[in-house]
């Protein structure tokens, strides 16, 4: 399948990726032989095949809700881009 | 250099516990190799004042009954490193300074070795070549302007530039075994769940697994052991005895059968990959493995399944690079949407940014059943190709690569030709069970060569031993004029 400019205007919103005219260009163009390339798989009968989601035997574990560490709100605020006292900053949201 | 930094990682651990070296010593010399890797590029942060404080506390208080005792090691900068900046090759890491640190690394350290420094790779582990990082391409110590492979394209170059005893990388499609092939060196993909996933950047969670990169089979038994081990904090983390790899090491592969795939023999691949298989076969057999024809009939499928699941899976795994807790944010932007969309346009690269968006489509409404479960439905038949397999054979034996490397630049353009690279090693990822690249010889231009083998799920050992029966009959040597010194 083609995948042209406005196809990748829509997935780069739904990605939230700002993109400009000349890399619309190249990402339409790339992705149209990407998915060329793909959709060999449509040679393939899968009618009756299941879907492998883990190649794990058993079901995924889960552990206790316990707290293990806390008390690390400095450390964790320490990466943020703008914080102000104990907060994360964000452009506003509400007017 | 040091006579010191060409021996292997065995050999060193060894010297230091018959306190013939000390730590300090071996911990310098690696140190004095790294202040001339400019070239290279290898590194994207060097730990040479922590490292040498770590030798001398080491050589103070030696410890000597741990599998690594006193050494130093680099490791790939997709694994979190507490303290230290864990770059995942990104802009939009570029700052970032994790406050935990990996199972992995952890455990490396609870074993005795202490961190040399973060090693470059494609961004998100996103390439074969190494040319996707933000801190620049990686060169490849056989020859100037030559990819080492990727993603753990700075992994393989300081390894075999002997810039680190050993180090560790993650594969998601090849990541380990490529740019081992690509560098004359050893590394090994584990079974999904044998090593942690905890405390690695994330790019493919179904198919990402940790492995050592290592001189010779040997060490890379030694680093295995250090590594692998249940962990509560990964859910896909298996839950089986440690296994002691290096003591069980044997190059007794008598009665063994090998499976050699005809779906690997593919069009357009050099002639002297086809004589380093039959090479490789040859040995097998003369060490008193049988040779058994098989069939993986389902293989050219597995790298467009690849390029469904991987890139569906790093959407939204990279969904959490938004500007708002850590990592780069945009100063442009008028409002929320507008800064998370400016950050991530400028903070992520050009091969990141196709691969988040191909996943995105192939999850968007509408279109799920078409890529995402038709890719999940190969998947099981890829699998189902190996199950079949291994009722009839302990390991399969095929080349590691189409290639040996390339000039930098020479793929950049054309990300299918660039995708091809993994031909032979995405399969086993999608399967989840490991594999291992071992040097095995050398093309016309005298660039290496590797085979690959491909085991059991969990049947590392075996493949360890079949590795190094194979590495003793090939006695694969390499020399480089160190070119990036002059």
């Amino acid at each position: 399948m083609s995948i042209d400019k406005d196809k990748i205007k829509h997935i780069s919103k739904l990605a939230r990726i700002s993109l400009d005219a000349k890399k619309t260009d190249t990402l339409a163009k790339d992705l149209s032989s990407i998915f060329k390339f793909i959709e060999q798989l449509n040679e393939l009968n899968t009618d009756k095949t299941e879907p492998l989601s883990s190649i794990l035997n058993e079901p995924l574990r889960s552990r206790g809700d316990v707290v293990n560490d806390g008390k690390i709100r400095e450390k964790i605020l320490e990466n943020s881009p703008q914080k102000n006292e104990e907060f994360f900053v964000v452009p506003k949201v509400i007017e | 250099m040091s006579e010191l930094t060409k021996k292997s990682l065995t050999e060193i651990a060894n010297l230091i516990k018959k306190k013939e070296i000390k730590s300090e010593e071996v911990t310098q010399s690696f140190i004095k190799n790294i202040e001339k890797d400019k070239k290279l590029n290898s590194f994207i942060t060097k730990c040479s004042e922590s490292a040498l404080k770590k030798a001398k506390d080491f050589d103070k208080k030696p410890k000597l009954d741990n599998l690594l005792p006193g050494i130093p090691i680099a490791v790939k900068d997709l694994f979190c490193t507490s303290g230290v900046k864990t770059t995942a090759g990104s802009k939009m890491l570029e700052n970032f300074i994790p406050n935990y640190e990996s199972t992995i690394t952890n455990n490396l350290w609870n074993e005795g070795a202490f961190l040399l420094g973060k090693l470059n790779c494609d961004e998100y582990a996103m390439g074969s070549s190494n040319e996707t990082s933000y801190f620049g391409n990686v060169m490849n110590p056989i020859a100037e302007n030559t990819v080492p492979g990727g993603s753990s394209g700075g992994s393989a170059s300081a390894l075999a530039a002997d810039l680190t005893p050993a180090t560790i990388g993650t594969d998601t499609g090849g990541s380990i075994r490529q740019p081992a092939s690509f560098t004359g060196t050893v590394g090994l993909k584990p079974t999904y769940g044998l090593c942690s996933r905890w405390g690695i950047v994330a790019f493919a969670s179904s198919l990402d697994q940790a492995g050592p990169m290592t001189r010779n089979v040997e060490d890379c038994a030694l680093m295995l052991e250090a590594m692998a081990g249940f962990d509560e904090k990964d859910s896909t983390s298996i839950n089986k005895k440690k296994e002691n790899y290096s003591k069980n090491l044997t190059d007794k592969i008598k009665g063994l059968k090998i499976g050699i795939p005809k779906e690997y023999r593919v069009e357009g691949m050099p002639k002297e990959i086809d004589k380093l298989w039959e090479n490789g076969k040859k040995i097998l057999k003369d060490s008193g493995a049988e040779i058994v024809d098989i069939s993986l009939p389902n293989t050219k499928y597995a790298l467009p399944a690849y390029y469904i699941v991987a890139p569906a899976e790093a959407s939204s795994n990279l969904a959490r690079y938004d500007g708002v807790k850590y990592g780069f944010r945009s100063s442009k932007g008028n409002n929320l949407i507008e800064m998370y969309e400016n950050t991530r346009s400028e903070g992520f690269g050009d091969e990141v940014k196709r691969r988040i968006l191909i996943g995105t489509y192939v999850l968007s409404s509408g279109y799920y059943d078409a890529y995402y479960l038709k890719a999940q439905k190969v998947r099981q038949l890829i699998k189902n190709d190996f199950d079949q397999a291994f009722k009839k054979v302990d390991t399969i034996l095929t080349p590691s690569t189409p290639s040996s490397a390339f000039k930098i630049g020479e793929k950049k353009d054309d990300p299918i030709s660039m995708y091809l690279n993994d031909i032979f090693t995405v399969p086993v990822n999608l399967a989840g069970i490991p594999a291992i690249s071992i040097p095995a010889g050398h093309d016309n231009n005298k660039f290496p060569l590797g085979l690959q083998l491909i085991g059991k799920p969990l049947d590392e050992q075996k493949l360890l031993n079949i590795a190094f029966a194979a590495e003793k009959k090939i006695n694969f040597k390499q020399t480089l004029n160190r070119w990036w010194e002059k």
